[in-house]
């Protein structure tokens, strides 16, 4: 069995225009920067992103945003894009923010064949507007349902050829949930070993949701905080 | 002594031995400056980390390693990294003591606004639902005005919603008041400050404890 695959281009060839595409990363940190790369170059629009973020302007899924690809975005906080800002008071883009934990949560749930959950997370809030509550004990609980997409992208840190993954520190995030959740994940890893060099009782992400594994070529890794200053500083 | 170190100082002294403690973004996270010697404490990061240290040396930023407002951060001897729906289920799942969070809005019910301010660009909730509605102890560190001297303690929050009933204790510059059944308690007072002036300033009833204790910072 060998998932990996020469390019990120190659990679993200065949993704089609209107998909939903899940994104790992946490801000900048654990973005997968060269299949995000890949896709931009193919400029397919009309894009369902679901990540925690949108990157920032210039970087990341920003670089998506600006290439008008997104029709639209499911997230926790955008507050680092002043682009989206436009495009979603100018209706361009139709955003749907999520609590962090609910949306990680629904993520999780998808790739795990739980339909829907009940939280406490949200009540009382225009988070549960709309939908179902349910008493259970003595609390209140609102009705989340699952998320699933037809493409996920991820990154992490060492992979092997069939898919198994491991991550490094906090860039690790919303990428083993997505990683599950999509009938298409592609893994971007800074490196690809051999199997039987990653500890198995290590390993985050089995091999058997992943079906591409490309290596990225060069990586930023931009620190967000320093990123936006230098940015803001340039701009000044 | 400013009024946010005030405030980070004195909540500093409620952090106990043994406590798992998520902070806020901005104000929250200068509490981790004054804890009193002697106590182990772990802060977690709600992008996945348990045990972040100080911020890293200059030149010596780790981009895989950053908190939760995407800084670089440092690790403490036995940290532990996972995912985010781990790291939400720890929050969720009631095993936070302590999580501090600012606020826009907070009331006598103890609901908490500090998301979203209608008309204006909405950035998101990020993390703060979850911490709420999770967290054993949930504080609110804030200043007690805003710029424009208004109250941000009310009768009742007029922004939307982060959490219905989630607050137990508002921290400010001017004391701790204690979200009760029977309403907002006044527990502590900062120095240089009456009760009268404290009511005069707060927008929602308080009622002065019995009890009530000079605010203590260190």
């Amino acid at each position: 069995m060998n998932k990996v695959v020469e390019s990120a281009e190659a990679a993200v060839a065949d993704i089609a225009p209107g998909s939903t595409i899940m994104l790992g990363g946490f801000g900048l940190c654990g973005i997968p920067e060269n299949l995000i790369a890949a896709l931009v170059k193919r400029r397919i629009t009309g894009l369902h992103t679901i990540s925690n973020n949108m990157g920032v302007d210039g970087f990341g899924m920003g670089l998506m945003l600006e290439a008008g690809m997104i029709a639209s975005h499911i997230g926790s906080y955008v507050g680092e894009n002043r682009r989206l800002e436009k495009m979603v008071i100018s209706g361009e883009l139709n955003l749907t923010l999520v609590p962090q934990g609910t949306l990680a949560e629904r993520i999780r749930a998808g790739g795990a064949g739980i339909p829907a959950f009940y939280t406490p997370t949200g009540l009382g809030t225009i988070v549960a507007e709309g939908k179902e509550t349910r008493q259970i004990g003595d609390r209140t609980y609102v009705l989340e349902t699952a998320l699933r997409a037809d493409v996920a992208l991820v990154k992490a840190w060492k992979g092997d050829r069939l898919g198994n993954l491991v991550y490094r520190r906090t860039a690790r995030n919303f990428n083993p949930a997505m990683a599950t959740a999509a009938k298409l994940t592609i893994a971007e890893v800074e490196q690809l070993v051999d199997p039987g060099e990653l500890d198995p009782d290590h390993i985050v992400t089995p091999g058997i949701y992943v079906k591409r594994v490309v290596v990225g070529e060069s990586y930023v890794k931009p620190i967000e905080s320093a990123f936006i200053k230098a940015k803001q500083g340039g701009a000044a | 002594m400013n009024a946010k170190e005030t405030i980070a100082r004195r909540i500093a002294r409620e952090v106990k031995d043994g406590f798992y403690v998520n902070l806020g973004i901005g104000l929250p996270t200068m509490i981790a400056s004054y804890l009193p010697q002697g106590i182990d404490v772990v802060f977690q990061s709600e992008n996945g980390m348990l045990g972040v240290g100080p911020p890293p040396a200059e030149g010596e930023a780790d981009p895989d390693l950053i908190n939760a407002g995407k800084q670089p951060v440092t690790e403490v001897a036995g940290c532990s990294y996972f995912a985010s729906e781990e790291s939400f289920a720890m929050i969720r799942g009631g095993h936070m003591d302590m999580s501090v969070l600012g606020a826009m809005q907070v009331d006598e019910q103890g609901n908490l606004a500090n998301w979203m301010i209608p008309g204006k660009m909405v950035k998101g909730m990020g993390g703060a639902m979850d911490l709420v509605a999770g967290a054993r102890r949930v504080i609110v560190a804030m200043e007690h005005q805003t710029k424009e001297g208004e109250s941000r303690i009310l009768k009742q929050c007029t922004l939307p919603l982060t959490g219905m009933r989630v607050v137990h204790d508002i921290v400010t510059e001017f004391g701790w008041i204690r979200v009760t059944p029977d309403g907002l308690v006044l527990t502590e007072i900062a120095e240089g400050i009456e009760p009268a002036e404290v009511q005069r300033r707060t927008e929602a009833r308080l009622t002065i404890s019995p009890d009530l204790q000079a605010m203590l910072v260190l």
